[in-house]
């Protein structure tokens, strides 16, 4: 059960499934002052990051 | 005792490789079971990580575990994250496995399965895996900086140019033999073309739920996604048999071509979120699911390999592709042996994510072996199928002739037997009109697939498992056509931002029309130029591909041998510069063949003389007659881009042994651009997992 667990916390982590959540945290830990970007913000503002540069091979 | 046990192991994994390897290289007229590739493979592999990786992770690279990364140093949370070392090995092998593993060594078994095995095993671990590292390492001690700034930096401008135009030269090269790879795979078949066609809509509306309907939740998206590429599958058997739906799909290649292009085109302008995204998440979870049951079913089921180990072909007379087994089994398999695209990955992306110098030798190393052991799954399903088969699926009808009984005359005169009906029976099996001249790789290897997946899960379903494989090659190529032609069109937006500010800002709508239709024709006219080929256009391109990507590999070698004898390792130098030496011989072979062979199959000007003659002496009848001219400027064009791409590969080479001799004679140079030491802060709980 526990190892399960852990795969899908691996699946999510991999796939950007938790990008948000893990956003969220780093954002109280280092900008505690200011108000984090919306889900909806955020999962723009990520992808359009992911997609810059050479990003998939042959 | 511990220690006695761990030897023992070893030993007993160096016993079983070697037997396994010589067991393949020495087994002649029996077939041979799968099996023993997969354990050649897996032992080669694992002696190589265990002993060759960390001899150079501990004692050239000098990895230091108390040193804090980038991802640390920089941390924000965006591209800059440090990251479990299993996450950071499944984004990089996601990144890294693209389709080239599956089509180099299916047209490459063309010399019998024992030369691209060899070189898949042999390459990976000497040349592939240690370049990916090296790269991976150097990157990360440079802010993960990428190889073109990495070159300028090191080497000089002349280092960072020839990288840059390298990088360029190979995305168009690219793109456009895996467009006709989709191409021939689509050809005459309305089933894989209409299921193709549905992955489109599929990716978009995943790219809206994932945006507007439920934003950020991937895996929903993806679960649906998936869902509906097989119903995709199911539907386009539907298509192929109702007689009006039919006809909307059943196309030439000439039609299909351009339905690619103009699909690259809209891909490349229309925000990421709606296509590329989605789409590379569909692909992903397809690849990684196909690979693992592919694994699970050579294991199991452990197919009989009918190709022989070597054929005559390897005298430079094969079908596929004219040229003898030196030098072109080397180029036509790039990736899975040696891949210099990948050099783009290792540095930029992966290096950002480390948390730990140490876990480079997973990724870097281990990431490359695993992709290494896909390409050695391709060469099994390819040569599972009967040799005739094989042959008769990827013989361009230039080679064997348009009529099914022409071909299978001359391939059974080559010794490999395969009847006209046993064809149709396959083809009818696989739920297609004919198998005949399908070059390109995919299909033979989904009949492969199809065959393999049929007898481990049910052979009932054999059409449906083969337009399954093509869904699954296609919508990664497609994939890989997405976000090559964007990177293209960022690389040439940067180059023009230097002439006209303007241009280099990538959202200005005129300046993303100009360059992506720039990229695009670019691609599009080689792609053109392989359809109307009569020869099927695989034998034009690919070599110029492979040629291309080890350009590449050898400018990434370059600058980490430049590197290693910059910062005083010379007497390690040769951890790179062996399969730089290897590279720079084969590639420089292979050009010089393409180039001046006097071989109509091999030569490019060859090529164009011989259909200049015979133009001019009327031999050829009028609809070849009328495309002639085209097809002769375009075997020129080529022969100069063979030309250019070899000079390039000669100028970085010169330039890195003039940079590291002066270096060793003491004279200036450009400085070793390493980012200071800082210790790690997270060392203390840095935890192995």
């Amino acid at each position: 059960m526990d190892a399960l667990r852990k795969l899908w916390r691996a699946i999510r982590c991999l796939s950007g499934d938790d990008a948000y959540e893990r956003y969220l945290a780093h954002h109280a830990e280092h900008h505690p002052d200011q108000t984090p970007l919306t889900r909806e913000a955020f999962f723009r503002q990520w992808q359009e990051n992911k997609w810059k540069g050479a990003k998939r091979c042959c | 005792m511990n220690n006695l046990l761990k030897n023992a192991l070893w030993v007993g994994i160096a016993l079983l490789g070697a037997v396994a390897v010589g067991g393949i290289a020495l087994n002649r007229g029996e077939s041979i079971s799968a099996l023993w590739f997969v354990a050649a493979a897996v032992c080669v592999y694992a002696i190589a990580y265990r002993f060759y990786a960390s001899w150079i992770a501990a004692k050239v690279l000098v990895l230091d575990e108390t040193r804090a990364t980038p991802a640390e140093r920089f941390d924000n949370g965006r591209d800059f994250i440090p990251t479990n070392r299993w996450i950071v090995f499944g984004h990089h092998f996601a990144a890294i496995a693209g389709p080239g593993p599956l089509i180099g060594p299916t047209l490459a078994a063309q010399f019998g399965y024992l030369p691209g095995t060899l070189w898949i095993l042999v390459g990976a671990v000497l040349g592939g895996c240690v370049q990916d590292m090296v790269t991976l390492f150097f990157s990360m001690r440079r802010d993960g900086r990428s190889l073109g700034q990495m070159a300028r930096d090191e080497l000089g401008p002349i280092g960072g140019i020839a990288a840059l135009i390298g990088t360029f030269a190979i995305m168009i090269i690219l793109i456009a033999v895996l467009g006709l790879v989709v191409v021939n795979a689509m050809k005459h078949s309305p089933w894989a073309t209409s299921t193709v066609a549905a992955t489109i809509p599929i990716a978009m509306f995943v790219g809206l739920y994932m945006r507007n309907i439920r934003p950020g939740r991937v895996l929903e998206g993806s679960a649906l996604g998936v869902v509906l590429l097989l119903l995709a599958v199911v539907g386009g058997g539907w298509v192929g048999h109702n007689a009006t739906l039919r006809s909307l799909f059943d196309h030439d290649g000439l039609p299909l071509a351009w339905a690619v292009i103009a699909y690259g085109f809209a891909a490349a302008i229309v925000p990421v979120w709606l296509l590329l995204a989605p789409r590379d998440y569909l692909s992903t979870f397809m690849k990684l699911g196909t690979i693992i049951l592919l694994a699970i079913a050579i294991v199991v089921l452990q197919p009989a390999i009918r190709m022989p180990a070597l054929t005559q072909f390897i005298d430079g007379t094969g079908p596929i592709f004219g040229g003898k087994l030196f030098p072109f089994v080397f180029i036509t398999i790039a990736c899975g042996a040696i891949s210099g695209f990948h050099s783009l990955i290792a540095s930029g992306t992966t290096p950002k994510l480390l948390a730990n110098e140490r876990d480079i030798r997973m990724i870097g190393y281990g990431g490359m072996a695993l992709e290494s052991f896909v390409a050695i799954m391709a060469l099994i399903a390819a040569t599972v199928l009967e040799p005739g088969v094989f042959f008769a699926i990827n013989s361009p009808a230039g080679v064997v002739g348009k009529e099914a009984a022409e071909a299978v005359a001359k391939i059974s005169s080559w010794g490999f037997p395969v009847t006209v009906e046993q064809m149709n029976l396959l083809a009818q099996q696989m739920g297609e009109t004919t198998l005949f001249a399908r070059t390109g790789g995919a299909p033979s290897l989904a009949v492969g697939m199809a065959s393999i997946f049929g007898s481990a899960f049910g052979q009932g379903m054999l059409a449906l498992w083969y337009h399954f494989a093509i869904m699954f090659e296609a919508i990664f190529i497609l994939t890989t056509l997405d976000a090559g032609t964007r990177v293209g069109r960022f690389m040439l937006q940067d180059m023009l931002g230097n002439v006209w500010p303007r241009m280099g800002e990538t959202s200005w709508t005129p300046s993303v029309i100009l360059t992506s239709g720039l990229v695009v024709g670019a691609w599009g006219y080689f792609l053109y130029i392989g359809v109307i080929d009569p020869n099927g256009g695989v034998n034009l391109l690919w070599p110029l591909f492979g040629i291309a990507n080890q350009m590449l590999a050898a400018i990434a070698l370059c600058v980490g041998t430049g590197i290693l004898i910059k910062s005083g390792k010379l007497k390690y130098a040769w951890i790179t510069g062996v399969p730089l030496t290897w590279l720079v011989l084969v590639t420089s072979a292979a050009a010089w063949e393409k180039i001046f062979s006097e071989d109509k199959r091999i030569g490019f000007f060859a090529a164009a003389n011989d259909m200049a003659a015979k133009l001019a002496a009327g031999a050829l009848p009028p609809e070849k007659a009328a495309v002639a001219p085209q097809l002769i400027f375009n075997q020129h064009l080529d022969a100069w881009l063979t030309v250019f791409f070899v000079t390039v590969l000669w100028v970085i080479v010169l330039d890195m042994l003039r940079v590291s001799a002066r270096s060793l004679s003491g004279r200036p140079v450009p400085p070793v651009s390493e980012s200071p030491h800082i210790p790690s802060r997270l060392v203390e709980d840095y935890a192995r997992d």
